[in-house]
């Protein structure tokens, strides 16, 4: 199992590396960059300084060297967490992006950890209780839930939340709270509003999961090895959890990998439509307006938690498979 | 040896089907996948089932573990009388297929292995565990003393360094060491009667020997019944006391296996023999049977054989043949001994 992980790990700092590469490749790609609107603008004002602000400029990003030490410069001072500068909002990206990925960390973890909780026992009952009428009703369900897009579910929920709970909604605060330091208050403030986003984002997951995991589950409830264990006398409860279960689990664990750097982008309509501090609306901001290190970051970030999450996915897939770890 | 010795008389009964009929509801229609057979398994006998490709085998071994997939394949008439050891009868087919009662017999009483050792194992957890979850599902005892009884039966099964391979996964097995080790899981229990599905039509024919060899050695050390399903009349020569013949669902010939072979009495058996190679009866030309077997939603009126059987006569297409005892314990279907 060390060894597996070792391989594991190595394989993913090279993926990490090349995908850092990629990444300053196409913050490069568009013509004309934020840099160059920049120092027109500056030249437009005239001002003394701005000569010498452009030097800075340059003299930071290399933007005189050839390109590959660009890379080097931008990359050691990635891993240093200097990840350049908003050209847009003219700050510095880390100061932009910290609490941003802190917030959207706790969202999409939460709808993750949500649409599981559900989607799996249902998943489960349907696949053990096949055209039952909650089976039925269960699918019937799902395919609603697939088809209609989740920022509609967002706005219903918000109409249904301020009009008969009187909650104030969209964002993760109250704006009493909003600047205010952490508190238990707040605290309790932030959960009052995050139930909304949470099942929002995870409802849009759950129903895919529901049917995946509904069908992987029928499909290994009709393997030999399950009437393996019938046939031993055990009692149905454990053949489906212990014998069927964690072999229907596979796909759907190597689909969590799949969607961990969704954790970042996620969602974004939803963040758009409920006004959350998350990452995507400002990725999708970045993108828009070419803000080059600003989207550069988020694209590696997203490329980071990818790899991260095929590498759990596959220590996970090994742990649950051990065709898999002796490989 | 730690074989439990049971003081049983010798040819005593430990099940009884009788009558047994199971029928699938399909969309196209009723498959009569089992239509009214009825046979014993005696103490330490192999009874030996042999029969085309569905004609019903697998299904009457389902219905006897109460695996069948309810509802839609189910027992629809008949009874399967147990006897279990401790004295007593209990009658399957009345039984919740989930109850308490019905899972100690399935795998204490009667084990059953599998036609396919690939997949016939779970592949995420070892042999070891798997064994020693049925040593401890019907034995009072702890994990080491399981651990130990599953060292010793792997043993049993020939497989090597059985204290190594029980951490073992299926997938680091052959298939043959796989199957041995499903027999191993099926003993561990010390049932009364093992049903074989096939054990050995997936094994290549050396390897099959070898475990039919060690099957019937440790059937007699066991003191266990055997019914051994397979389709390769060379295996019911090696292994059985006594011969069903099945088609399509029914019986058609029953006797002890050295008067089948030397005196095979219904028209389907002697084309079975016709076409296939045994030792002995070198020279002779194989011949398979005629036709094919009828579709189970369009059956013929009659005896089923008949639309393929070269010595059919009127009344086989218009009733279906009773069951005579030409020979003491030799019973077939069929009009021409009436
Ligand atoms: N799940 C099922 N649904 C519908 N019909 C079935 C099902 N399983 C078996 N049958 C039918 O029952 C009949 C008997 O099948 P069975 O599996 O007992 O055959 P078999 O004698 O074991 O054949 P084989 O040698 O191929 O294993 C066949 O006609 C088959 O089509
Ligand atoms: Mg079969």
């Amino acid at each position: 199992m060390a060894a597996f992980i070792g391989r594991r790990f190595i394989s993913m700092l090279i993926t990490l590396v090349l995908v850092s590469v990629v990444g300053f490749i196409v913050i490069n790609l568009p013509p004309g960059s934020y840099l160059d609107v920049y120092r027109a603008q500056l030249m437009v004002l005239g001002t003394s300084t701005a000569e010498q602000q452009i030097k800075a400029l340059e003299k930071r990003y290399a933007l005189d060297k050839p390109l590959y030490y660009q890379y080097l410069k931008w990359i050691t001072g990635f891993v240093r967490g200097d990840f350049g500068r908003s050209f847009q909002y003219n700050r510095e990206v880390s100061e932009l992006v910290w609490n941003r990925l802190g917030f959207t960390v706790v969202v999409s973890v939460c709808s993750l950890v949500f649409s599981w909780i559900v989607a799996l026992p249902i998943g489960i009952y349907s696949a053990t209780h096949k055209y039952s009428a909650a089976d039925n009703i269960f699918t019937f369900l799902s395919f609603i839930g697939l088809s209609i897009p989740s920022f509609l579910i967002a706005l219903v929920l918000m109409v249904i939340s301020s009009r008969y709970f009187g909650m104030s909604v969209g964002g993760l605060f109250s704006r009493a709270y909003e600047n205010a330091p952490w508190s238990w208050a707040k605290l309790v403030d932030f959960l009052q509003h995050l139930w909304i986003p949470v099942v929002v984002v995870g409802l849009a997951d759950t129903a895919g999961l529901m049917r995946v995991m509904r069908g992987n589950l029928s499909d290994i409830l009709s393997m030999q090895y399950v009437q393996t264990a019938r046939a031993k006398g055990l009692p149905e409860r454990v053949v489906i959890y212990k014998h069927a279960v964690r072999n229907a689990l596979h796909p759907l664990i190597m689909n969590l990998g799949m969607s961990l750097p969704g954790i970042i982008s996620g969602s974004t309509v939803v963040s758009i439509v409920l006004s959350l501090p998350t990452c995507g609306p400002l990725y999708f901001n970045a993108l828009r307006s070419q803000d080059m290190f600003l989207a550069g970051t988020f694209l590696v970030f997203m490329a980071i938690m990818l790899v991260i999450g095929n590498f759990l996915a596959d220590i996970a897939l090994a742990m649950v498979d051990p065709r898999i770890r002796y490989e | 040896m730690a074989v439990q010795e049971r003081e049983l008389p010798a040819n005593e009964v430990l099940l009884e089907v009788k009558d047994l009929r199971t029928q699938f509801f399909t969309e196209q229609g009723v498959v009569k996948a089992v239509d009214g057979v009825s046979f014993t398994i005696k103490k330490g006998k192999v009874l030996g089932i042999v029969g085309e490709s569905g004609c019903g085998k697998s299904i009457t071994a389902l219905s006897i573990m109460r695996l069948l997939p309810e509802p839609r394949g189910k027992i629809v008439s008949g009874t399967i009388t147990f006897y279990p050891p401790e004295g007593g009868s209990v009658d399957i087919t009345r039984l919740d297929r989930h109850s308490a009662e019905m899972r100690r017999i399935r795998g204490r009483h009667i084990a059953m292995i599998f036609q396919e050792p690939m997949t016939s194992l779970n592949p995420v957890h070892t042999i070891g565990d798997q064994i020693i979850e049925a040593i401890q599902l019907h034995q009072d005892v702890d994990k080491e003393t399981a651990r130990k009884r599953a060292i010793e039966v792997l043993n049993q099964v020939d497989i090597p360094h059985p204290e190594r391979r029980i951490n073992e996964y299926p997938h680091q097995m052959s298939g043959g060491q796989r199957q041995r080790a499903m027999i191993a899981m099926a003993l561990s229990c010390y049932p009364s009667i093992l049903i074989a599905d096939e054990p050995t039509t997936a094994l290549d024919v050396t390897i099959q020997a070898k475990i039919l060899r060690n099957m019937r050695d440790l059937q007699r050390q066991y003191g266990m019944a055997i019914m051994l399903i397979t389709h390769d009349l060379g295996v019911i020569g090696q292994m059985a006391d006594e011969v069903l013949v099945m088609y399509v669902g029914r019986k058609v010939e029953q006797a002890d296996v050295r008067e089948l072979f030397l005196n095979p009495l219904h028209p389907y058996t002697q084309g079975l023999f016709r076409s296939i190679p045994l030792i002995g009866l070198k020279g002779k030309k194989l011949v398979p049977i005629a036709g094919s077997v009828p579709s189970p939603y369009n059956l013929p009126p009659g005896c089923y054989f008949a639309p393929r059987c070269p010595r059919a006569m009127d009344i086989c297409r218009q009733e279906a043949p009773a069951e005579y005892e030409v020979e003491p314990g030799h019973f077939v279907s069929c009009w021409l001994y009436k």
